[in-house]
This record gives structure tokens, sequence and C-alpha cells, in this order.
């Protein structure tokens, strides 16, 4: 066990605190909206161009050629810098971990290096009206007809799909297949002829999820990501790089709880009213120091040769979890005043909303407590 | 940067695990109840024949001079095992406080080569625990005193023991005059002795409570696998397996806190002492959660003086606020998370 940061690693952040002080813009539109989305691609172009992008990944990729540590620390001055959430987060952190491991030289060489600067903006498309939480119910077809594919049916609550040029997800290729066999992974450009994208409003009241209609779309049999019918084996094999990992780092839930000391020495009366709160708030603030600590024991697990295995359905759990907890603290400090259209209240009840969906995406916390219980402590089905 | 353990340090604990698993069994834990002690004969044997209570000591003393990461791992021995405190105490925080006494050379050259070699066991009292634990089986005893250290002989001192729910644990109230021929350090060095003694005995509990939260876990898990109702294994069934889970969930992230606190306290980090206690609260809650739900899943055998979890049931709710209750471990955690500049992006390892 070795605690401290070498002079390496000390020197990169070093390197990228210099590079987000000079660069960061000030706070962008909300990237649910056209000019909110307008300019957080122009800043993802700004990343890209100066190998920010995603820093794990090759330079001949877009990348920096950086470890899963440095990945840590650049998050962490990324947010302790006060940067924009990530626009392209589903292509770089969850597209892009997969094409690493199943993608063909080929295909990285055309998709990761326009991904790290944002000139291709991915959604995910694997859930549909029927299949939710039973994604292995996935009904949308691709039947194979020469070098195509060919696609029909509906994927809806895809995150972003408003502004994406591309969605990933699951597709029947295999005609009369049930359940998790005959399932393709595909990459679907979403400008092709037959394709509807119809936004759907969230509860902030912006589109930020949409539906697609897809009516006779040919896609290349080039853009399909591993074997035909072993899609499902491709979308699981990283699925515990979201759930575990890449998808929330723990610098994000240090801004916010950054955020929620300032505003808890901010409302000294609130504590006086509620002795509670002090406790509440520690704890919340605790947790997420236990977020970090197990997001870097982690690493040095894949580090020294491990992989993520099914406790990464804890680590889902955990941040959806903490994701909550601080906001809630935060409101029950605002008191009256939360429900509010202050510019201080206002992007707490925004945060408290999206933390309403974090127990929901990416496998809702009680398929996780299925996975646990089935996968990590062994006990029957 | 990391976070894993050494070969070594694995190693050691998997040769632990393995003597324990065979000498410590559930048996073994209630044997130990109809002794004075509380500890089984053979079982105190065994923890120097495992060369526990030399791995403290200094290696000029006969030992092994190891610190607190080494323990790290061996504390959730002790809990997944219910090995009576007593044995871990003087091998791990007493051993560490006679090491560090300060221009005690004649003391620890008379003390250390007998506790490494499991003939003396120390007891500790302190006022974040001022029922000494195990005084009545003990050699030595080392007692606070206004902030100084007294080590007293047993026979000097009166002894009233308190029975604990555990009954393996063996609390005893202690009369007692400092002097100062039984005084070894003033209260100047003495306040920084006891706070390290305090954070490795908190240390240690955490540890335990890791390891009870494991056992817990597994005896649910292989109770949950072989009993049937409506035809199926209960463990089957989504409410019994989303009680595991969230066991499983805090047990997942306790851990990480645990080994930096071990770590922080090994190195002298200024912060050590929030940080075990934030394990405290950490590891606690787990073992809390892991014994409410464990009896929960188990039904009304769980309720019975026969099945073995109640070991390790009691073993957690005594432990819920030894060496430091909610109230003392809530309030480092929370000066240190409140204070400037400790939260946000980047602070983890500053
Ligand atoms: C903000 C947000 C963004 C999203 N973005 C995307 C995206 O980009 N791409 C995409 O494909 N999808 C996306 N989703 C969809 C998400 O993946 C699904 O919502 C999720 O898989 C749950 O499916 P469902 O909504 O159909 O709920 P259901 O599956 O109908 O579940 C409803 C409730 O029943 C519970 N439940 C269901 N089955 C079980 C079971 N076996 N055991 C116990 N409880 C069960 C669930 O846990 C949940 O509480 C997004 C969702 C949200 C909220």
């Amino acid at each position: 066990m070795d605690l401290n940061y070498t002079p390496a690693q000390q020197a990169f952040r070093a390197q990228v605190r210099a590079w987000m002080r000079e660069n960061v813009p000030g706070e962008l539109p909300d990237y649910d909206t056209w000019e909110g989305f307008e300019a957080h691609r122009a800043w993802e172009r700004k990343l890209g161009d100066s190998g920010w992008g995603m820093v794990t990944w090759p330079e001949a990729l877009g990348g920096r050629g950086c470890d899963l540590i440095e990945w840590l620390i650049f998050e962490e001055e990324y947010y302790a810098a006060g940067a924009p959430l990530r626009l392209n987060q589903n292509g770089i952190f969850l597209l892009g971990p997969t094409l690493m491991e199943f993608g063909t030289d080929a295909q990285k060489a055309r998709f990761l290096p326009r991904m790290a600067r944002c000139d291709d903006m991915w959604a995910q498309a694997w859930s549909e009206p029927g299949a939710g939480s039973d994604m292995a119910a996935i009904r949308t077809t691709a039947y194979r007809d020469g070098n195509h594919y060919v696609i029909n049916g509906q994927k809806t609550w895809s995150t972003r799909a408003r502004w994406a040029d591309w969605i990933f997800g699951l597709f029947r290729t295999e005609q009369g297949s049930q359940r998790h066999h005959g399932l393709s992974y595909l990459l679907v450009p979403l400008d092709l002829p037959g394709i509807t994208v119809r936004p759907i409003r969230q509860l902030n009241g912006l589109a930020g999820f949409a539906e697609i209609f897809f009516d006779e779309v040919r896609v290349p049999v080039d853009n399909r990501l591993g074997d035909e019918g072993e899609g499902w084996a491709v979308a699981m094999a990283t699925a515990g790089f979201e759930r575990g990992l890449m998808l929330r780092s723990p610098a994000r839930y240090q801004a916010t709880a950054r955020r929620l000391a300032a505003l808890y020495h901010a409302h000294p009366d609130a504590a006086r009213r509620d002795p509670a709160l002090r406790d509440r708030v520690a704890a919340a603030l605790a947790a997420t120091e236990a977020y970090a600590l197990s997001t870097y024991r982690t690493v040095s697990q894949l580090q020294a040769g491990g992989r993520i295995g099914p406790e990464a359905s804890t680590s889902k759990i955990f941040w959806s979890e903490l994701d909550l907890a601080l906001h809630e603290a935060a409101l029950a400090i605002l008191g009256k005043e939360a429900e509010l259209d202050t510019p201080e209240a206002r992007r707490w009840m925004e945060g408290f909303m999206f933390a309403q969906a974090g127990p929901i995406y990416a496998g809702s916390n009680e398929i996780q407590r299925n996975i646990i219980a089935e996968r990590m402590l062994g006990l029957p089905r | 940067m990391d976070f894993t353990y050494t070969q070594d340090q694995k190693s050691f604990r998997d040769a632990v695990r393995a003597a324990f698993m065979v000498e410590a069994t559930p048996d073994v834990v209630r044997e130990g109840w109809e002794h004075a002690s509380g500890v089984a004969p053979a079982l105190e044997a065994l923890i120097a024949e495992q060369g526990l209570t030399a791995l403290s000591v200094p290696e000029v003393f006969g030992g092994l001079g190891l610190s607190d990461t080494d323990w790290a791992l061996l504390t959730q021995e002790f809990g997944y095992y219910a090995v009576p405190d007593a044995l871990l105490t003087t091998s791990y925080p007493a051993a560490c406080l006679i090491r560090e006494l300060p221009d005690a050379a004649n003391r620890q050259q008379a003390w250390l080569p007998a506790l490494s070699e499991g003939r003396l066991s120390v007891a500790v009292g302190h006022p974040l625990s001022p029922l000494v634990g195990d005084a009545d089986s003990a050699d030595l005893l080392l007692l606070w005193h206004e902030d100084e250290v007294h080590a007293v002989w047993r026979a000097d001192v009166d002894i009233t023991p308190v029975a604990s729910v555990d009954p393996s644990r063996r609390l005893c109230r202690v009369s007692w005059n400092p002097s100062s021929a039984s005084r070894v350090a003033d209260a100047g060095a003495g306040r920084e002795l006891w706070q390290r003694l305090a954070d490795r005995m908190a240390l240690a509990i955490a540890g335990e409570q890791l390891g009870l939260t494991q056992r817990v876990l597994d005896l649910a898990i292989d109770y949950t696998a072989q009993r049937k109702q409506f035809g199926k294994p209960i463990g089957s069934f989504q409410a019994v397996k989303h009680l595991l889970a969230d066991v499983a969930v805090k047990g997942e992230f306790a851990k990480p806190v645990f080994n930096r606190a071990a770590y922080a306290l090994e190195h002298g980090h200024p912060n050590a002492g929030a940080y075990v206690s934030h394990a405290r609260l950490a590891c606690g809650d787990a073992a809390w959660l892991a014994a409410r739900n464990g009896i929960q899943v188990h039904g009304a055998i769980g309720y019975t003086w026969e099945c073995d979890l109640q070991i390790f049931m009691k073993r957690i709710w005594a432990l819920e606020s030894a060496w430091g209750d909610a109230a003392y471990h809530k309030a480092r955690v929370a000066d240190w998370v409140l204070a400037d500049g400790a939260a946000g992006p980047g602070v983890t390892f500053a």
C-alpha cells in the first residue's frame, strides 16, 4: 500500500491544473438546449484538440496514453476547475472502452479520434418500450441484406439523441432468436433515411432524451462491433466499466460535496434549527470520500492485473445513493427556499431531480441488488 | 499510488485464517464462555504459536517490528472468527504503546520479549473505555491518569467484573492509586501515546467489524441457500436477496475507508484520527446492518441460543460503542469534513 502520488503524477496534476485554469469557460447554458449543446460541443473540441478529450486513449487515437490513476487525477482537476459536464460522456466513457476491447483497428481509427473531439456525438440505444430492466427482451430487428443490416423497430430513452450524430446499441440480427441470443452490437449514424428521432421532455422540462424509430434503415455490416449474434457479450463486457468506474468518477461528486459544504456554512441558521443537519451533511461528505477511496482501490486492483467483477454493481448503488444524499442534504439546508426558482436553489433542485434518475438508469438499483446477490454472493436464482 | 496489500501480508493473513478456521470454531468460542478469561486455553496458545504476539514487537526485542497495515487484514480475521479481544489488544495496540514509550528501555526489555513470546498479557484503560477489557486475566495494566501512562500489575489493583451481552467479553471496573512509581510516561508524552493507542484500538475494532460483517453474510448465505419454504430455497426470494445485497454494498465501501485509516495511522498522517473514526462509522454501519438483516433472514432459528449467529451478532452489538461511541467518532469526522477546504475534488490524498 502506498497512498502517495509519484512525482510524475504530481507533475501531471500541475499540468492539467494549469491548462484548465487557462481554458475552462464560465458556466455554459444547459446542454439539453441548442445553445448549450453548441457551447458544450465547442468546449469538447477544445479539449480534444489539446489532447484532453479522453486521456486514457493512445495518442494516435486522440488521447494521451495515460493510465487510470492519471485519469482520476485528470477528473479531479477537471471538476475542481468547475469545467462543464462532458457532453459526449456516453461515447467516451461507455462506447470508447468497448471499442478498445472489441473494435477492429479500422473501427478504432475511424471512431475514436472523432469521438475525442466530439466531431461525432454519441447516444446509447439499448432501451425499448418493452425492454427496460429486461434488456434481453429487445425486439428491434436488423435483418441481413448482403453487406447491410436493415433495421426496423423502436428505441427509447436515448440520452441526448436529439443532438447526437450516432447511436450504439443492441439489435436482433437473428430472426426468431430469443433473449440474449442472436443480438448484435451496431453503430448507427442518425442521419440515415428511415430514422426518426422524437425528443422526450424530462422532469426539468428539457428534451434530454429521445425515442428513435427505424423504418428499413440500411447500415453497413462494417458498423458491427464484435461478432454477429455476440452483441450481448460485447455489451456486458463493458457494463462493469460503466457501473463500476468510468461513468461516474468520484470527482464529480466531490465537486457537489464542496458546494454542499459551502452551502452548509453559508446557512448557520439552518444547522441551529435542525441539530441533525450537521450529522447529515458530514455523513454525505464522508460518503463522498468513501467513494473516492473505493475508486482508487478499484483502479489499483485493475493495475495489479485484476478485472472488474460483479462488485461493480455495489458501486452503481453507492454512487447513485450518494448523489441523492448530497442533494437531499442541500435541499434540507435550503428549507422553504428549496422549491423556489432562485439561482442558488434552482441548481440544487435540478441536481436533485437528476439524482432521482441515478437509481433507475445504468441498470436499476434493484437489478444491481439481484446481480450482487446472485453473482457476488452466490444466492440461488 | 497503490491500494493493494503485499503478497506477504496476504499470505500471512491466509495462514492465520487457516489456523483460526480449524482452531477458532464456534464451539471453541463457546468453550471460552465457561472460562474466567473468556478464551479457551488452546486458542490463547494458538495466538503466540502463530507469531501474532510478536508482530508489533520491535526486532531488537525478539519480535517482527511490523505495524498497522500489517495488522489491518489480520484484525478482520479476528472479527470473522470472533476471537476474543484480549488476544488482539495485547498483541497490537498495547504492544505498540509499550514500544513507543519514551526513555523506557528497561521496561521494554522486561516486557516486550515476554509479550512477544505470549508470556505477558496486557490490558488498557482509558476514558474512552472506562471499563477495562480483560483486566482480570491480564498480567499488566496500562492505565490513563490525566494523560499520563501508568503501568500496574494486576495484583496491585482492585477488579470488579461487569457482565457484557457478549459472553466472550470480560469488562472490569478497576480501582487503583496512581503514584510516581507507577507512572511510565508524563502527560506531555502521554497525550500522543494515548491518542495513538485509542486510534489503534478503534482501528482494530473497525477491522473486526469488517470481519464480522463478512461472517454474518456467509452464515446467512449458507442458511438461505439450504432452508426451503414454498418449495424453494429462501435465498431465491428477492426480498431476502436484497437484504443481503445491502449488507454487501456497505461492506464493500467500508473496506477502502478502513485501509486508508490503517495506512494513515502507520504513517502518522495528520488526519489519521479522523480517518480512523470514518472507518469506525463505515465498518460499524456495515456490521450493524449485517446483524439486523442476518437475523431477519434466519427466521426463528436466528433467535435461539443454539444458533451460532448469536456469537457474531452479540460481538457486533458490543463493539458498536467500544473505544469511542458514535457521538465521538461522528464529531471527529464532522470536524474533519466540514473544515475549510476538506471537501472537493483532489483532496482525498492531499
Ligand atoms: C435519465 C435517464 C437516462 C436514460 N438514458 C438512456 C439511454 O441513453 N439509453 C438507453 O437505452 N436507456 C436509457 N435510459 C433507460 C434506462 O436504461 C431504463 O430506464 C432502465 O433500464 C429501467 O427500465 P424501465 O425504465 O423500463 O423500468 P422498468 O424495467 O419497467 O422498471 C420499473 C421498476 O421496476 C423494477 N424492476 C424491474 N424488473 C425488476 C426485477 N427483475 N426485480 C426487481 N425489480 C424490478 C425496477 O427496478 C424499477 O424500479 C435512461 C433512463 C433515465 C431515467
